[in-house]
């Protein structure tokens, strides 16, 4: 399929196609670490993931509006306040939802699988109800559409460009989060072993909501992020939650390194096949050999020793 | 019920057998009416002054953002109609559905509007997949739907007439004038993956050979993917003059807004994109920055100028607000009832079998996208048209064929 092309045709093309490939990886990776605090910290299955997601991009969609309405002087930068505003109203829903839904289910950590998936129906048709059935259209600052051209012929996307500085300031807040601050210790200490962290006087129920809650207030960024690439619609949360447990359960649900390895071996065999193959079939692949692995290796690519 | 407006027109013997029917249904009751009964041999839910109708569309779920539209327009035409005086002296009343966006409960819901409610036709329907299920619940208690989406052919059923354009009447004459027009050889065609896109495609592929032209890829990805860099990449590689697209739902946002990201300005037409996918209802998602430049092939636009499209729109918008916009299968939904009101007025009769008969042949002057015929086959002679998208999401009409294109819903030499 090479023969008719020049080496500096193919060379830009793979340098476009590598920048594809870690653009999904960003994409994955920010879609992931919402879930991989809240099902692999806490191990809550949230169903309703994708609709937190999706809260933050309507509360984008909302900010653009108000600022183009209120504020067109401002409206090139009004992206990285939505986004701050993405991640305090999902926020804020996820310590709601944790108080009276989800602290009732920590022993039946499989009921929250159905609560969930009951709670991401509400938030549905609440969306539809609110924002009407039709996807909205979130109009973006010129300056992040559009793309920079390296060369004559390499041309890479700014949006992509911004997924991927997002993603790594997130990733390595959540890290440290985790691995420094005093509340990220306190919540893996619950998780690991909740009677010990309470009897050695850690609040356990603030803990837990403090938790939940982060990983919501992660996925409303990543919500407020794919207005960029992606739709606003009350049912596009579906689009992401496959890929996103995918992505979790694939890397060891309790490891955030594993996570990040997940994203990055998933979308790059998916990128690569992709390109030499139809995108249904890639996707099957991609498929099959995640379950082969899993079947091999059924806690993950990475996993927490602990003794059960 | 409503017992006593018929028992007026009954003998005396006859209400005390009826007395001892009671198990019956209210609508056979109200059947045996003299002269309700001349309109309507076979029990379905007409009175003296009323018909009953179903409408059923998801109103819930992934296709509710599509199927809105559809709804609001078949509203608008039985108000209208009703304003008119209705059909046959009677005021359609409707029963409206929801179908879920689940394609069983499309079938259960059928057959509820059919045997429960007695309804003389059903407006319904959008996805293939919702029509192939509700199709045997029609044809078993033969009641008859008016299907309004553009779709892939290769069906006919004397239960259902289908408003919006079949595959050839659609892509045939887009692909000719991308030849004609824009000196097009190399397509690259890519699509969602389910049957419509794969057919379009089939059609379209065996059309663009026939005229000597080449297929440089055929891509499909699946139902809501949101990753487009990689096959944007491919496209580059393989330059083709026309991106033709069959891409659907949120799946279409991510496509156009990671086209534009990957600098393919659509303005520049290099490659021209031509969708058949998108009307004015995406355009809503996708945001017309975004798709400045993009040209549709379908039947109808909202901006197209005849006086008969001036006034729907000036209506429609008066129904559902000024913000409110049209597409095509919107427009085709518009036109169910219309056809259906002729049918019933040239039958003189709400029975199914008797508009069966009348159904072919009969002619809308007052069509927004002009004048329109049903065909034997139960689909409708339409014009192709080009739009040409704005930065503000509506279209020009670059192109209208000459005649009105035949529906062929089973095209030799394109299976």
């Amino acid at each position: 399929m090479f023969a008719d092309y020049t080496w500096a045709e193919l060379g830009s093309i793979f340098a476009m196609q590598g920048f594809a490939g870690l653009i999904l990886f960003s994409v994955l990776l920010l879609m992931a670490l919402g879930l991989a605090i809240i099902f692999g910290q806490m191990g809550v299955i949230n169903m309703a993931h994708g609709e937190f997601m999706i809260l933050g991009a309507y509360i984008t969609y909302l900010t653009s509006n108000l600022f183009s309405t209120y504020l067109p002087d401002l409206f090139g930068i009004y992206f990285f306040i939505a986004m701050i505003f993405a991640f305090i109203g999902t926020f804020l829903l996820g310590s709601l939802v944790e108080w009276t839904l989800i602290r009732h289910l920590y022993k039946r950590p499989l009921d929250t699988l159905l609560a969930t998936w009951g709670l991401s129906l509400i938030l549905q048709q609440l969306y539809r109800t609110v924002f009407g059935p039709r996807e909205v259209g979130v109009t973006l600052p010129d300056w992040m559409m559009g793309s920079y051209a390296v060369s004559d012929s390499i041309e890479i996307p700014v949006n992509g460009m911004i997924v991927m500085v997002i993603t790594l300031v997130i990733t390595i807040g959540v890290f440290l989060f985790l691995q420094k601050s005093r509340r990220g210790k306190q919540s893996r200490a619950v998780v690991l072993n909740r009677a010990m962290a309470g009897a050695v006087g850690i609040d356990t129920a603030r803990v837990d909501r403090f938790t939940f809650a982060l990983g919501c207030g992660i996925a409303g960024i990543a919500g407020a992020t794919f207005t960029m690439i992606g739709s606003t619609g009350p049912t596009s949360g579906q689009l992401y939650i496959v890929d996103t447990f995918l992505v979790v359960v694939f890397g060891g649900a309790a490891s955030l390194l594993g996570t990040i390895a997940s994203a990055f071996s998933i979308s790059q065999a998916q990128s690569i096949m992709e390109f030499f193959m139809s995108g249904s079939m890639a996707k099957v692949l991609t498929l099959l050999t995640v379950i082969v692995i899993l079947m091999l290796r059924p806690q993950g690519l990475f996993s927490l020793k602990v003794r059960r | 019920m409503k017992k006593e407006i018929s028992s007026s027109r009954l003998g005396t013997t006859r209400r005390t057998l009826l007395k001892g029917l009671a198990a019956l249904p209210a609508a056979m009751v109200l059947a045996s009416s003299s002269y309700a009964a001349d309109v309507n041999t076979t029990g379905l839910a007409v009175t003296d002054d009323t018909v009953k109708v179903g409408i059923l569309h998801s109103i819930t779920g992934t296709m509710a953002i599509s199927e809105t539209g559809s709804v609001q327009a078949e509203k608008l035409a039985i108000q209208q109609i009703n304003d008119m005086g209705g059909v046959l002296g009677r005021k359609i009343e409707y029963i409206q559905e929801d179908g879920a966006s689940d394609w069983p409960t499309f079938a259960e819901k059928s057959k509820k509007l059919l045997v429960n409610d007695k309804v003389a036709a059903v407006f319904g329907c959008w996805t293939s997949a919702s029509r192939k299920a509700a199709l045997p619940v029609f044809e078993q208690y033969n009641g008859m739907l008016f299907y309004p989406t553009f779709y892939e052919g290769l069906e006919q059923s004397p239960n259902v007439i289908y408003t919006g354009q079949e595959a050839t009447q659609q892509i045939l004459k887009g692909i000719d004038w991308a030849k004609e027009t824009k000196g097009a050889k190399k397509f690259f065609l890519l699509g969602s993956d389910y049957i419509w896109p794969r057919t379009s495609n089939k059609i379209a592929r065996k059309h663009i050979e026939k005229l000597g032209l080449k297929v440089v890829g055929e891509e499909y990805y699946p139902l809501g993917h949101t990753q487009f860099n990689s096959v944007i990449n491919k496209i580059k590689l393989k330059k083709p003059d026309v991106i033709f697209t069959t891409v659907v739902g949120g799946s279409n946002v991510a496509f156009y807004k990671q086209l534009k990201a990957a600098g393919i300005d659509l303005t520049k037409e290099k490659p021209l994109v031509l969708t058949l996918s998108v009307t004015e209802d995406e355009i809503l998602g996708i945001g017309g920055e975004n798709v400045d430049g993009l040209y549709a092939s379908m039947k109808y636009f909202q901006s197209l100028p005849n006086d008969n499209n001036k006034k729907f729109v000036a209506e429609f918008k008066k129904m559902w607000g000024e913000k409110s916009v049209i597409g095509d299968v919107t427009q085709a939904a518009y036109l169910g009832p219309w056809i259906w009101k002729a049918a019933v007025e040239k039958a003189g009769s709400f029975d199914v079998d008797a508009i069966k008969k009348t159904l072919p042949g009969i002619e809308l002057t007052t069509a927004p996208e002009g004048y329109v015929k049903v065909h034997p086959n139960h689909h409708l002679w339409s014009k192709s048209r080009i739009g040409h998208a704005k930065a503000d999401g509506t279209f020009d009409v670059v192109y209208e064929s000459k005649d009105l294109i035949e529906p062929n819903p089973f095209p030799k030499g394109y299976q």
